[in-house]
This record gives structure tokens, sequence and C-alpha cells, in this order.
């Protein structure tokens, strides 16, 4: 029978958060809410047994009561109530654990399911069936249970799968037209394209044969622009007009191999191992271990469901560490969002898009229970606000990791078996890698299978499993289940080779999958490993051991084919060779500059009131509010916090963490981010990003001289020429830039189609680069921080100030598009670098920051409010390459600046040091607590207390901050 | 001779900070030992440690409530050896999620394997990361095992969703007049502190409590987390002392002397 199980709160009646949620949503009156949590149990035991479950297991007995009744309802279950569950399928990690108590218990049960309860009040219908499914549940995941219907359920498996009949299924396409081909890859969610369509059908014509359902998805899969990156693999004719009205045009084969591979393999770094190879790109970190690092990006699953997109987008990319080389263990992760403001109205939601303060808090809460749940410590990121972000905003998730140097490769040899461990595989996610190819618009909202929930305890398991098998040298490859699941991840390990496949074999959670089902899906927490038979009985014990589920179900083979069987039946029998020779596209690129002219701002006489506002704008203002929920700290190698203090807020530029306990040596983690800039230009873009993510590092007391860079692009259609020719002149950017530092990409990731139609209107976000940085120390004790050190210290800057504000976030401020957009200088960018590492080695600079977002006056003020001290600048020296105004010295977003403070008795060294670089003494530091800023006429342009700038910088984000009136009497 | 103290750190499922909390009681001269429970379940014998660990984490995910299947585990298997273990006066940690399972166990605070507090959702309702202050009572019953040599004021960081000390009843009170609390939160200068320096709510700003015997120590604060000289936030300004370690030398040197006598 069904048992239920009720918990109440002994605390608190009403929730505070549901009911200001409530209110936040427009409803009026008095709304409350109440929240409590449901069990069900279908077992034979005894209510006495359930009554100690209950008791043992479920109830907090100093916080918590527990009612136990039979059966899906209550009989008290009333209007104003609402019961909510899980859709069948999707994972239920509590229900996971509590079957785990129970086997503990040793009481038999045959389902296990929980559920929310809310008791409403206050509220209309109407005012409920708006809220319910934007505040409670999440119609992609969950659902309110019918309490008619539910009364007359009589096992809880009903809510799972039916039984599979195998049938094997074939696609006919021998006959098919274009019009029958384009009809079979839009009902099947291909996203192939007819000329796609027509390859296939030409190799099974050859064959004499129709495809199966499963070969067909499983082709793809692998020809997805996800898993193939058509776009940056393909042929790209492009066209650029030149400022004099000449058109240049061109023929591009491979964009990245033709860009930023290329930069790689010039640059020739001793320190790469394996770059744009592996699932993340590995490089030296010492003689006995080498980092690799992987950011993936997850934008389409995260709008849709914030918390299960962003947790399993973290989850993913763990997996891609743990899949690097022969096993890497992660000791980092970072996150970047990008949405669209949290103020905009609901009324310009398009529909079916959640709201950004939605979006932002579900993406926060996904990444902090999945990361900290790992015990990975997540130490770096950086979240921006743009209007564009709306109906398609970004995430980025990225990992590092650490490996002994001797498993930096994997090993396929024939005969080897094909194994998937950890969770097992349900109908997660089926068509996730084509559907991130797709455009967003309303219907993409009932795609309710491309969504899943991650379940982070199970891949903690599985990590565990793996590294102890690593260290052993227990299997020779391994790679992670992501998108395409075990169609992509054994066809790519195997590639080389050959396999077979006994699908019948996968372990499931539920029946009633398909074959094809089985071999496509995207159930999270999964890898993939081939080991030798030899080996089997030692995996198998640590696997048991730890939990894990390890199951062989097939074998490599040299026979240069994919063949999958279901039932001792063939199911599909692919050439190897066919399935990774993908159709060359051609796409149409073009690329016509916009006339740069500088902007004429309004001067002013005093620029108090824009500090403060541009210290106030959510791109600037500290997001200590989300790093404190993530556990930055676990593993004990935190050397550089991302935001430091203890009780007031410090400002960091870069994280560095020691990977391993046992060296001294440390990992350097820097970001660059300035989507706005593409605007102008995207060449420029990436120049600065990777300006700017290096910048972070030296700051932080990292050379570039051991940094290496990772790509991630988020673009709009490239079937749009336009921004397909941004694209072409950011990937440049990237090469040339990436060769003038010397410091290679090693590894990258591109998303696109990242748009969102409303009213038929494409609306495509900024061409957004990611770049990432990172560099390691030889000693931990190398590493610098930013706040002010001592009254009556120097502070110099570095770098030459230009009318650079095109992007700029003042000139946003201003409301000013256009404009001159900020260039990295090849003259002096890297040795202005160089001298600041050397003069923080040497002692000579004690701090330092690096000038971004809101320039010169916002990286002095942050400097200041971040310590106790006052700070006096002057803006008449500041080296410039024109007649600047003040406010354009303040603001300016020239790349390549600094701000060093310097101990006045190592002035003379200073000086020798900064020899042949721009820079002046901009000022000093000052015991009074008050930043002034005086003009190029001597007059005071900036005059604040040390306190009102920490207001303005700190103030932004307060009600997402915890504030609590009154302390606990002790 | 070997007189380094064998600490056994039970782990499982979602344990995730036992690896730093080993290196940091090696560092400070302890013989750890990290033991997965499923193989501690093989061979439950605790003679041969003089300390036992329980670290931070989200022992199964914590999905049911923080620690509350790892405890369910330890008495249902393991009661026994835990009560022989105590009663032999050996030294208990329980750090963040092990403070958690020996507040559910019972084993705090009076060793008699009946819960009487918990460790509640964080006022904030979220999990949190950030360094505090923490001041140890004189009276405390485990100063001297686990303080010695302290100032007034210690800095460790604390990194948990459920942590506030809740009971009902004078439980606060009770533990006070005993000595059985070790740490309460508090200013720079050692006074009482509201949020964020009490970063959870805790009732009387507890931190960290004892046994009567002060043997049994169970905090949220990660010592592990404080125990070299660059966990300190602001370490490029000033040097500090990494308190953390202090505690570990402390429990390593009380049991090298328990050893002696």
């Amino acid at each position: 029978m069904i048992w239920r199980i009720d918990v109440f709160s002994k605390e608190n009646g009403s929730s505070a958060d549901i009911s200001a949620q409530i209110r936040d949503m427009g409803v009026g009156g008095n709304p409350r809410a109440a929240l409590r949590k449901v069990y069900f149990l279908e077992t034979d035991a005894s209510r006495e047994d359930i009554a100690r479950v209950a008791e043992e297991v479920l109830i907090n007995p100093i916080l918590e009561r527990g009612e136990i009744t039979s059966g899906m309802v209550r009989a008290d279950h009333g209007a104003g109530e609402l019961l909510v569950m899980y859709n069948p399928g999707v994972c239920d990690p509590t229900a996971l654990s509590l079957d785990r108590a129970l086997k503990d218990m040793e009481i038999p049960v045959s389902a296990v399911r929980t559920a929310r309860h809310y008791r409403l009040e206050g509220l209309s219908p109407e005012a409920v069936a708006l809220c319910a499914p934007r505040l409670f549940y999440n119609p992609l995941i969950e659902h309110v249970v019918d309490p008619a219907a539910a009364e007359r359920v009589v096992s809880l498996n009903e809510f799972q799968g039916q039984q599979y009949r195998f049938q094997r299924r074939t696609v006919p396409l021998a006959a098919a037209d274009r019009d029958a081909l384009r009809a079979v890859s839009e009902q099947g969610c291909l996203s192939l394209s007819t000329e796609e369509m027509e390859i296939i059908q030409e190799y099974f014509r050859a064959l004499k044969r129709d495809p199966t359902d499963c070969e067909l998805e499983t082709i793809a899969v692998l020809w997805s622009e996800h898993c193939a990156h058509k776009t940056f693999r393909g042929l790209i004719e492009y066209r650029e007009r030149h400022a004099d009205g000449t058109e240049h045009k061109e023929e591009i084969r491979n964009l990245l191999k033709s860009t930023i591979m290329r930069a790689t393999r010039e640059i020739d770094s001793p320190g790469c191992v394996s770059v744009f190879e592996d699932n993340s790109g590995i490089v030296k970190f010492d003689e006995h271990s080498h980092v690799c690092c992987k950011v993936e990006t997850h934008n389409h699953p995260s709008s849709l469901e914030p918390y299960g997109g962003a947790s399993t987008g973290i989850g993913g990319v763990i997996r891609d560490i743990l899949g690097t080389g022969r096993g890497a263990r992660p000791f980092a992760n970072l996150d970047v969002f990008c949405f669209s403001p949290w103020d905009t109205g609901y009324e310009e939601l398009p529909p079916g898009i959640l709201h950004p303060k939605r979006i932002i808090q579900g993406v926060v809460r996904g990444v902090r229970d999945y990361g900290n749940r790992m015990g990975i410590p997540t130490i770096a990121g950086a979240v921006i606000f743009e209007r564009r972000f709306l109906g398609n905003p970004l995430v980025f998730c990225g990992t590092l990791g650490i490996m002994p140097a001797q498993r930096a490769f994997k090993e396929v040899r024939e005969g080897d078996l094909v194994v998937v461990c950890g969770a097992r595989t349900g109908r997660d996610g089926i068509h996730g890698a084509t559907f991130s190819s797709q455009e967003l618009d309303e219907s993409t909202v009932n795609l309710t299978s491309a969504v899943q929930i991650g379940n982070p305890i199970e891949e903690k398991k599985l990590t565990e499993a793996v590294l102890r098998s690593a260290d052993r040298d227990l299997f020779h490859a391994i790679t992670d289940c992501g998108a395409g699941g075990l169609s992509s991840a054994v066809s790519e390990l195997a590639g080389e080779h050959g396999v077979v496949v006994d699908l019948d074999k996968v372990p499931l959670k539920y029946t009633g999958l398909s074959y094809t089902e089985i071999w496509i899906s995207e159930s999270q927490e999964r890898m993939v490993l081939f080991c030798t038979e030899q080996n089997r009985p030692a995996l198998e014990e640590i696997f048991a051991e730890e939990d894990v589920e390890f199951t062989v179900i097939g074998r490599v083979t040299a026979d240069h084919t994919l063949r999958l069987r279901y039932a001792r039946e063939t199911v599909a029998e692919l050439d190897m060779e066919f399935l990774f020779t993908l159709p060359r596209i051609t796409k149409q690129a073009q690329w016509e500059p916009v006339a740069q002219t500088r902007h004429s701002f309004a001067e002013r006489a005093v620029y108090t009131g824009e500090l403060l506002d541009l210290l106030a704008a959510p791109n600037v203002a500290p997001k200590d509010w989300i790093i404190r929920q993530y556990d930055h700290e676990v593993q004990g190698g935190s050397v550089g916090k991302p935001f430091g203090g203890i009780e007031h807020p410090v400002i960091a530029d870069a994280s560095v963490v020691r990977p391993d306990l046992a060296s001294d040596r440390a990992v350097a983690v820097g970001i660059g981010l300035c989507p706005w800039y593409s605007d102008i230009d995207p060449y420029w873009m990436a120049a600065a990003a990777i300006d700017e993510a290096l910048r972070n590092l030296v700051a932080a007391g990292a050379s570039i001289e051991t940094a290496y860079l990772l790509d991630n692009f988020s673009w709009g259609s490239p079937d749009d020429p336009k921004l397909l020719g941004g694209l072409v002149r950011a990937c440049r950017g990237c090469a040339d830039f990436s060769t003038y530092f010397r410091v290679p990409f090693v590894s990258g990731k591109d998303s696109l189609y990242n748009e969102y139609l409303i009213d038929d209107r494409r609306i495509a976000v900024p061409g957004t680069l990611l770049v990432t940085a990172f560099s390691v120390l030889e000693h931990w004790n190398q590493t610098r921080s930013a706040e002010l050190k001592a009254s009556g210290n120097l502070l110099y800057i570095v770098g030459e100030t230009r009318a650079e504000l095109g992007g700029s976030e003042y000139a946003r401020q201003q409301g000013q598009a256009g404009g001159v957009v900020p260039k990295v200088d090849r003259r002096t960018a890297k040795q202005n670098m160089e001298a600041v590492i050397r003069m923080m080695r040497r002692g000579t600079a004690v701090s330092c920051h690096d000038l971004s977002e809101g320039g010169l006056a916002v990286a002095a003020a942050e400097m200041c409010t971040s310590s106790q001290f006052g700070l006096r600048g002057f803006l008449a020296e500041l080296p410039r390459d024109d007649s600047l105004s003040d406010g354009e010295l303040l603001f300016s977003e020239s790349p390549s600046r600094f701000l060093l403070e310097v101990p006045p008795q190592r002035k003379t060294e200073a000086e020798r040091e900064l020899k042949g670089i721009s820079h002046a003494v901009f000022g000093c530091v000052s015991p009074d607590r008050e930043f002034r800023v005086f003009g190029q006429n001597g007059n005071e342009v900036i005059g604040v207390t040390n306190e009102r700038l920490r207001q303005a910088w700190y103030g932004t984000f307060k009600e997402f901050r915890y504030r609590q009136e009154t302390a606990e009497a002790r | 001779m070997n007189d380094s103290p064998a600490v056994l750190i039970l782990r499982t499922a979602g344990t995730n900070c036992e690896k730093e909390t080993a290196a940091a009681l090696s560092a400070a001269g302890a013989a750890p030992r990290v033991m997965h429970l499923h193989a501690f379940k093989k061979d439950p014998s605790l003679s041969r440690y003089q300390m036992i660990c329980f670290p931070g984490g989200f022992s199964y995910g914590d999905d049911l409530g923080a620690g509350k299947i790892f405890s369910l585990e330890l008495m249902l298997w393991f009661r026994r050896e835990l009560e022989r273990f105590i009663q032999n006066g050996r030294l208990v940690l329980g750090i963040c999620n092990g403070f958690q399972i020996l507040a559910n166990t019972g084993i705090l605070p009076d060793a008699d394997f009946r819960q009487k507090f918990t460790l509640a959702e964080n006022k904030s309702a979220r999990f949190e990361d950030r360094w505090v202050h923490l001041t140890c009572p004189a009276e405390a019953a485990g100063r001297e095992i686990w303080c010695r040599g302290m100032p007034r004021v210690i800095d460790l960081p604390v990194a948990h969703g459920e942590g506030r000390v809740y009971a009902d009843g004078p439980v606060t009170e009770r533990l006070r007049e005993r000595g059985q609390i070790l740490f309460h939160y508090c200013d720079r200068n050692g006074s009482s502190a509201a949020y964020p320096l009490n970063p959870n709510g805790s009732l009387a700003a507890v931190a960290g409590i004892t046994d009567p015997s002060g043997r049994i120590l169970g905090l949220m604060p990660h010592p592990e987390r404080g125990a070299f000289a660059h966990h300190y936030p602001g370490w490029q300004n000033e040097p500090k002392i990494p308190w953390g370690m202090q505690l570990f030398r402390n429990a390593v040197q009380y049991l090298q002397q328990v050893n002696c006598t």
C-alpha cells in the first residue's frame, strides 16, 4: 500500500520568503504560503515500521513533527492546497537518498516518491493560477497533483515507465524527396539540414537498405552543431569592407584551425601537453602533475529551468575534467552569467520566458547546490547584465583539474571492455545535443525532455570511484556522457577502432525505454570507460565500495564499425568513417566596419555623482551575495579568495588556489568578458577580453609567461552573414592577441543560435566571448591582493589612457552608443604586464588592481573602499596619447592599465623598473578615509568619503543579501 | 617509537573535507587514516585509534537533513564500538557535517545517544561561506584540550547552510553552566555580535560545543581551512597565525600526554 508522511515545521507556519515572492508578482492583499515536505512509500511494511522511518530518517525531532496517513491524498486536502510532484522520469535525489536509508534499515519498499505541499491563503484562484507555475513549481519538470485522479492511484510505479516491447524500427528514406527528408528531420527533432539528409539518403541507398531510427539519431547527434561545431569547422565565404570602401573576399576553411588553433601551434608553448584534443586542455603544473581546464556553455536549458540547467551545466563540466586523459581530479569551479537586468518588468517578458530575477536565483542555487555538494570550491566568476540577454541568458560553467603527469593520454585497444558507470539511464534530456543547436521560440517551452535535473551525490560517488581506479591505473580510456549520451561518448572514444554495444545491458532507471532512447539519453552522472578483462574484478570491487553501478555493455573491435544490438538483434551498423566525416557546409559571412567617432560627453566640474553611480552599477557592484553562497574554500587550498575581508568587503582580481597541498605551487584564474565592445568591433572585443583576463592574473601576482587561455563564444545565428562576420573578426582577434602575448588557447567551446523570437523579431545576444585565463605560480606566496596597504604609500598608474569609451560602462551610463572602442596597444600591452609582475615579485609594489569597467576612477575607488584608508589622486600627470577631458581620463577603458601601490622608500626602484613604460604617480594613500581626485586644472573633481563609496558600491544588491535586524542575545 | 596519535577519519558518499582534514592533522603530528564507512563496516574496530574525526561535507547529499543518513548508519552499525571508544577517554572531533552528525546521534552534548539539540537551517536560509571571529569562554571544559595557547579571539571560516544551534527549552543555559560551550561567534573584541558575525543565528551565538569532559568536540567552523598561513583573508597585509592548526596540534599533544601517563 501507499503510505504518506507529511512533515510539519514546529518553528513557523508560513514562509516569509514565499510570501514575499508572491507580493513580488504584483499580487495584492496579504498572501501567505506554508510549505511542507511530503514523502510517499509503497510497501508492505507495518505502520510501526513507517513510524520508525518517519522518526529516524524523515523528521528532525527538535524542529518537526510528522503525520502518517495512507493513500496519495489526505482527507483534509482542501482548496488552496497544492501538492507538487516531479514529472515521471525526472530525477528525484531525495527519493534516492531515502531509498538508501530504507535499505540500511532493512525495510523493503517497492517505490519512494517525494512531494512539496503548499497551503496558500489570501490568494484568489486567479492569483494561484498566475503564481503557481511561476513560483511553486516548474511545469517542465513538475506538476500539481490532481486530488481526484490521485485518489485512484494504487501504485507509485504508475508514475514511471510502461513495459517496453522491442520492435526494430526503420525510417523509409530511399524514395523520399527533399520535402519528405525535411519532414523526417523536423518530426524527429534531428536538426539535420536537407542537404545533410540527402547525404544520409545517399549512404543508405548504397547499402540498399533504410536506416533504423537509432542510426538516424546517432548521425544527428554526431553531426549536431553541439558535437561537430559545423560552423567553426565548415567553409566560410568571408567578405570584409575596408574603411576606404574596397572589399576583401576570402574563403575560410575551418575557422577554428585557421585562427585560434593556428596561434597555439605557432606559440608552441613547452607547457602545453594536450590542447584542443581531449575533454579539456592539459598543461604542465610541475614535474609530477598536469593541470587541465574546461569551460562549457549551458545557455539553453538554463533559460527554461534555471536550477536544473545550471546544476547539470556544472555537473557536465566536472565530468569533462574527470574524463580528461585517464582521469583528473577537479579542484576549482568557475561560473559566469549574463542576464537581463533584474528590474525588468513582468510585462516585458516574452511568453514562456522566466523573469531574470527567478533565473538569477535559480541559476545561483543550481551552481551552489551542485558545486558545494561536489566538494569543489567555486573560486571565480562574473555576472553581467544587459537587456538583450532577456530571452536567452548565458551560463558558463568551468572546472580545473589536476592529474599525475603519466595520466595525460588515453589508450584504446581492440578487445577492451566498454563500461558505463554511475547513474542509471532514463528518459532525461533526449535531444539535448540537437536542441542546443536551435533557436528558442515559444514551442521550445514544450520540449520537456530536453531538461534534466542533476544529482550531485551520484556524481560525487562516481568521482571518488573513478579517481581511486585511476590512481591504480585500472582503466586506460575514459570520457563523460554529455550531449548525446552514450551515442557520442562511445562513438568518439572508439571512433578509430570500432565497437559493439549491447543496449539491453545498460542499467535503466525504469522500464519502457526503447533501444534508441537508451543510446541517446542524456541522463546525468554517467561516464564511459574502457578497461581490460583482467582489471574488471578490481574495478568492480572499488565501485561496489563506493556504491556506484559498473556495467560492461560492449567491447572494442577492429572493424571500424559502430554496431549496436538489442535482444540479440542488430539495431545499428554504421561505418565509423561515414559517421565522422562531417558534411562540409558553406556559410556566408560579411563584415562592415562601424565608423568610430569620439563621444562628446558633457564636461563637468565634479564627477562624484557619476563615480557613485558607476560603483552602484550592477555590472560593477560586488557579487559577494553570490560568491558567499558558494563554498570557495573546500579542499583547503584557498590562497587568494574571490572576495576577501571578514568585516568589510574586499575586491579581488583573480582567485588563487593550491590544487595539491603537497606542493607550494598555486593556480590563478582570471576572466575577461566585454560583450558591449562587440557592438563596435568584435575583433577589439576579443583583444580586450584577453587583455582583461591576463590583467586579472597579473594583478593577483601571476605571470603571463605561465598562462593559458580558454575561449567560449556565445553568438547569435551563424546563418546571418553579419553575425558570422563578427564571429570571424572575434576569432581573428583571439588569434592575433594570443600570438602577441605568447599565451596559447588550450581549449574552447562555441554556442551558436543564441537568439530569441519576439513577435517575429529576432533578438540575438551581443556577440559574447568569455576568455578564461589561468596561470601557474611557482609559490603561493607570490599572490598579491588589491586593497590599499598603508597610509603614505604612492599610487602609480601603469599604461596609457586614451579617449576610448566606446561600449564603456560610463558611455552606457550616459546613454551613448557607438564611440571609439578600447584597443590593445601591441607596442606596450605586454611590457606593461611584465613590468607590473616584476615589481610585485621584487616587493616594489605591495598591491595592484587592474583598470577595467569604469576605468581609473572605479579601480581607485575599489582599492580605497576595500581598505581602511583614503586616497588622493591627480589627473594632470597621467600618461595619455592626446588631450583628454577629466571625464575621459577618469572613465576611459583603455586596456593594459594597472594601479600599483608602492611604499615611498621604494620610489627610486619603481622609477627604474618602469623605465620605458608609460607610467606616472597618480596619487597617494591617505590616513583620513577620504577619496579625493583633482583634475587637470587642480580643482577637485571627485570628493567623497570612503564610507560613501562603500555604500554606493555595496548597496546595489542589498535585496539579495540577508539582513538581520537584531542579534541573538548571548 | 611512533608517537603520532592514530586518527580515523570516517567518510561516506558526499563527505568532502576528508583530504584537507587529513593533511592538517598530518601537519599537526597525527597519523590520520581516511576510511569509507563501507570499508570500516567490514572490520569495525576502533581500538587502534586514539581519535575519530567526522569531517565536513554533505553526507548522502544531506537530502533528508544534514548528516541524517550518516547518523542513522552509525547508530545501526557501530553504536557499541563508539560507546566503548568514548568511555576509554579518546577524542572525538566533528567538523561542520561531522558536528551535525554528533548532534543527531546524541553523541553531543552528553554522549548518552539522545538528541537534545539540532543544527537548523541558517536564519539567512542559505549556504554561506565566510570568516568569523570566535572566542572560547574561560570556564569551557574543553579549553585545556583544544584551545591551549590561543588568544581571546581567533578567526576561522564557516561554510554551511544548516549551522544554527537550536534546542527546545533551556539547553544552551545548561551547556553554559557545565562549561560545554567551547566557541561563541563574536566580534573582533570578543563581544557578542549580530549577523554576519553570527553567521547562522545560533542560540547564544554557539559555534562549538563539547561533552562535559571536553573530549568530544563538535564545531561548525572549519579548523582545516584555517590551518595554513595562506588561508587567512588578507594574509598579504599582515601574517597571521593559523589557529586552526593550533587546535589540531593541541589535540595531538593532549593524546601524546595521555599516552605517556
